[in-house]
């Protein structure tokens, strides 16, 4: 008897330890979050003792060199690249991650994912390169009249490079749903496709928004490689291959030139922190989304 | 019935189209970036010393610099990460602030990692006196790839069927007890993606590296003193593009890409291969 | 593997075998930084006593200098077996920062400090010229531009080749640099008078792909220093002056700028060693040469 309360106790002491690492953890994280975001916002609130928050949010005018810093063509186009990526990226990482986990020979599979995860390790530098001596060319011929770069180069090259995050996390989701809901649903006559249409994409949900989202985090925060495709003129894009800057490579553009506590760079700080919010509302939108279209 | 027979077809072929698209997309990068730069390798380029102005600099310590930087910040996240990824999933109450504290995770993972880079230069460079060193670079690193391990943690624990969970607890385990025996096995293999998708980042990085490990290499080849300035394989990727004036800066560029892909391959490989084989010991095999 | 005895065993064992690593770094470091200021060893300074130099010199700043420093770094290092020369990049800015707040000794620049970094005590040492070229596309075709062309080019007036003489019906396409890059400065002083860039056109951030962006967009103009002009873009003259080391020394050729390495204070220790070996007539003459800038000294003779 004394035996087992005293095994008992060690296991309630672990408990309590590990219960506290987790907390630690946890906490720890939320401090670095926190952090970060004060960092940020402290530096990019500043922006505003020297620019109205009219002139940042709605000018077009982007000249830092007499003190103008309208930020608006920034704005727009992260928003248009993000999105675009995004759509081009989904419905493909999505049919991949469906092929792997239901449809693919198992070899196929075993095949496959290792090596689809190998290209989260490739450097931005390669696929910006791949871009810029491939892809612009490329659009360049296709399309007479331009030069091959803009918002539709880097939102290929960011889709390619976000498809194996959303691939990977999403095929993840749909391996790990019980047997059981595709066995009861095939047992009901239902052919493969509707299992996967009305049950299993649903009950991954989850998952698959996760690694969207997570895709889609790279997407917007994603800079070298953008920066070599997308010209980088600080002005409103008025085609897809029209020479834009996105709030990305805006800031790695002069962040390291400037000096720190003028107002070009609290600006660049602010564009930080706007990216974060827009982050934060895309999120939002996705998960509000999905709770409306959820199937109880 | 026969409609339904007819678009479960359709959808097949679809799907199957999807994969050959996928792979042919992605045979066709690696293609590409392998074929530039095999022909690169070779016995000095792998182990010998960059040079500056001629031509037939080698990435040695670079290559040494990235997998030292890899392990340290590995070392320094995957606690943290996981550990907070398995709060969120088991212990926390949902309440606002938990919610709260979700969305801020997934917020941070699309800030732009140069903003990593100077908060990472600013706090372990600056204010920790670490100089640019490895540690810093890793600690920094570390920063960059918490967001990805907690979200993937807190997934592949919620991914555990709910019933595991319950029958470990009316068993009488304490709630560790049943997150190592009966969750941890099950949830292997979503931790072993945000392993891979953490360490693929970690050594593609370039930007944040910049401010804080720096360019130079020690002269010692392998150095382990992790307060020296360590110039990583995508690091120096990047500034041979950039800024170096070797006439063999773009050859040079493709064979460290080609080396970064397979060391990616590699590493892939060594984390999944012992975790299947865990997992098939843990769960009794599936 | 997820015994929790050995996770907590695994945890303190990378607690412990962190501290040991930075335990020894520590104190290699602290016995090196002790001579990154006013280095012990160093201070009857000159050549006399360079086997007993030691201690740790941080650069970093500009891009353009660093292959620069970086082959100053290998060369001193053989040297001098006891010192460390680390270089790192960053940009002019970030450069002048750390230096000014004393987090690295050196700051490269290819700018001269302005604005707040006037009063921050900085000492100047020039350590290089750096040359560059206008470069086109090679299916453009004009040897030669005048710089009012070349102004009327970067300001957006002339947008098509052939109003040029010589040149083709063919789209102009301006590749810049970042607004805050001290070549852009450069052009924009020297060639622009001051005046503004064109918003339109393509950015690049460094010369690597500022050449590479040239070198395949058709019709294409830049400017790039001249180590990293080769056969995939031309570099035409400017005012009718080709670049050589004659002309810039003649002064004829207009398009260059000087390398900065700034201290905070007069330098010593093995700081000032290794300036002094930048500076020395050797290196001047040799390395810098081969790194295709030009030594500084070309301008003062």
């Amino acid at each position: 008897m004394t035996n087992q309360t005293q095994w008992s106790r060690t296991q309630k002491r672990k408990e309590s330890l590990m219960r506290l690492l987790f907390t630690g953890s946890a906490s720890l994280v939320s401090l670095v979050i926190f952090s970060l975001i004060l960092f940020v916002g402290y530096q990019g609130v500043q922006t505003f003792r020297n620019i109205p928050a009219g002139e940042f949010f709605l000018s077009t005018d982007w000249t830092p060199s007499q003190n103008r810093f309208g930020a608006l063509p920034f704005l727009c186009s992260t928003f248009l690249l993000t999105l675009l990526s995004v759509a081009l990226a989904v419905p493909l990482a999505l049919s991949g991650a469906v092929f792997l986990a239901k449809i693919a020979p198992r070899a196929v599979r075993e095949m496959l994912r290792p090596a689809i995860d190998l290209f989260v390790g490739i450097p931005s530098v390669v696929y910006g390169l791949i871009g810029m001596t491939v892809l612009v060319p490329l659009l360049a011929k296709l399309f007479p009249g331009t030069v091959g770069y803009g918002i539709l180069p880097a939102a290929l090259i960011l889709a390619v490079m976000i498809l194996p995050t959303i691939l990977s996390v999403s095929e993840d989701a749909i391996r790990s749903l019980p047997q059981r809901l595709e066995e009861a649903s095939l047992a009901l006559g239902a052919t493969r496709w509707q299992t996967i249409r009305r049950v299993l994409i649903p009950a991954a949900a989850p998952g698959i928004l996760t690694g969207i989202i997570l895709g889609m985090g790279r997407a917007i925060g994603e800079t070298m490689a953008v920066y070599m495709v997308i010209g980088n003129s600080p002005q409103m894009p008025k085609s897809l291959l029209d020479s834009t800057t996105v709030l990305t490579t805006a800031i790695v553009k002069d962040m390291p030139s400037t000096f720190y506590g003028t107002a070009w760079n609290n600006a660049l700080y602010l564009m930080a922190l706007v990216l974060l919010f827009i982050s934060l509302l895309l999120i939002l939108i996705i998960r509000m989304a999905a709770k409306r279209s959820e199937l109880s | 019935m026969r409609m339904s027979r007819l678009t479960d077809r359709l959808a097949t072929c679809f799907f199957w189209l999807a994969g050959c698209l996928i792979v042919l997309l992605l045979g066709w990068f690696l293609f590409k970036i392998m074929v530039e730069g095999l022909p690169q390798f070779s016995w000095h380029f792998l182990f010998g010393k960059p040079e500056e102005i001629l031509a037939g600099g080698g990435v040695g310590p670079q290559l040494f610099n990235s997998f030292y930087i890899l392990f340290l910040s590995l070392l320094f996240s995957l606690p943290i990460g996981v550990g907070a990824g398995i709060y969120l999933a088991v212990y926390a109450k949902t309440n606002r602030f938990t919610g709260l504290i979700r969305i801020s995770v997934e917020a941070l993972s699309s800030v732009p990692s140069i903003v990593f880079g100077l908060f990472g230069a600013l706090l372990f460079v600056n204010w920790m006196h670490m100089k640019f060193s490895i540690l810093g670079g890793s600690a920094t690193l570390a920063l960059l790839n918490l967001p990805v391990l907690v979200r993937v943690t807190e997934l592949a624990m919620r991914a555990v069927p709910v019933s595991y969970w319950e029958a470990s607890l009316a068993l009488g385990s304490t709630r560790w007890q049943a997150i190592r025996r009966a969750m941890l096995p099950s949830a292997l293999p979503g931790l072993i993606t945000g392993v891979t998708l953490t360490a693929g980042r970690a050594l593609g990085e370039s930007a944040i590296l910049i401010y804080t490990s720096g360019l130079s290499v020690s002269r010692h080849f392998p150095d382990f003193n992790p307060l020296a300035m360590g110039e990583t394989l995508s690091v120096h990727l990047w500034y041979v593009q950039a800024a170096a004036v070797v006439p063999d800066a773009r050859q040079i560029a493709q064979g460290s890409a080609a080396l970064l892909v397979i060391v990616v391959l590699i590493f892939n490989l060594a984390i999944a291969l012992p975790c299947r084989m865990l997992q098939k010991r843990l769960t009794g095999g599936k | 593997m997820f015994k929790g005895k050995q996770i907590t065993t695994l945890l303190l064992a990378a607690a412990m075998s962190l501290g040991l690593l930075a335990g020894c770094g520590q104190s290699k470091d602290s016995g090196a930084s002790a001579g990154a200021g006013g280095n012990t060893g160093a201070d009857n300074g000159g050549a006399k006593q360079e086997q007993q130099l030691s201690g740790t010199v941080t650069a970093s700043g500009s891009t353009a200098l660093a292959p620069l420093v970086k082959q100053a770094a290998a060369d001193f290092m053989d040297k001098n077996p006891k010192v460390t020369v680390n270089v790192t990049g960053g940009g002019s800015g970030t450069g002048l920062k750390n230096v000014a707040d004393g987090t690295s000794d050196i700051g490269n620049s290819d700018v001269a400090a302005e604005g707040e970094f006037k009063d921050k005590g900085l000492v100047d040492h020039v350590v290089a010229i750096a040359p560059f070229a206008i470069i086109t596309n090679n299916d453009v075709g004009i040897d030669n531009l005048s710089k009012q062309q070349a102004a009327d080019i970067f300001t957006g007036k002339i947008t098509n080749w052939k109003d040029i003489p010589g040149g083709k019906d063919m789209k102009i396409t301006v590749v810049h640099r970042p607004a805050s890059s001290g070549s852009r400065r450069l052009v924009q002083q020297i060639v622009l008078d001051g005046k503004e860039f064109t918003k339109e056109g393509i950015e690049q951030a460094e010369s690597g792909a500022m050449k590479t962006a040239v070198a395949s967009t058709s019709g294409a103009v830049g400017y790039v220093d001249i180590p990293f002009v080769d056969q995939t873009v031309k570099a035409v003259k400017f005012d009718g002056v080709a670049f050589s080391k004659e002309t810039v020394r003649s002064g004829a050729y207009k398009l260059y700028g000087v390398e900065h390495m700034y201290t905070k204070g007069e330098p010593a220790g093995a700081v000032k060693a290794f300036l002094d070996f930048i500076m020395s007539k050797d290196f001047q003459e040799r390395r810098v040469e081969e790194l295709k800038f030009l030594p500084a000294s070309l301008l003062s003779k």
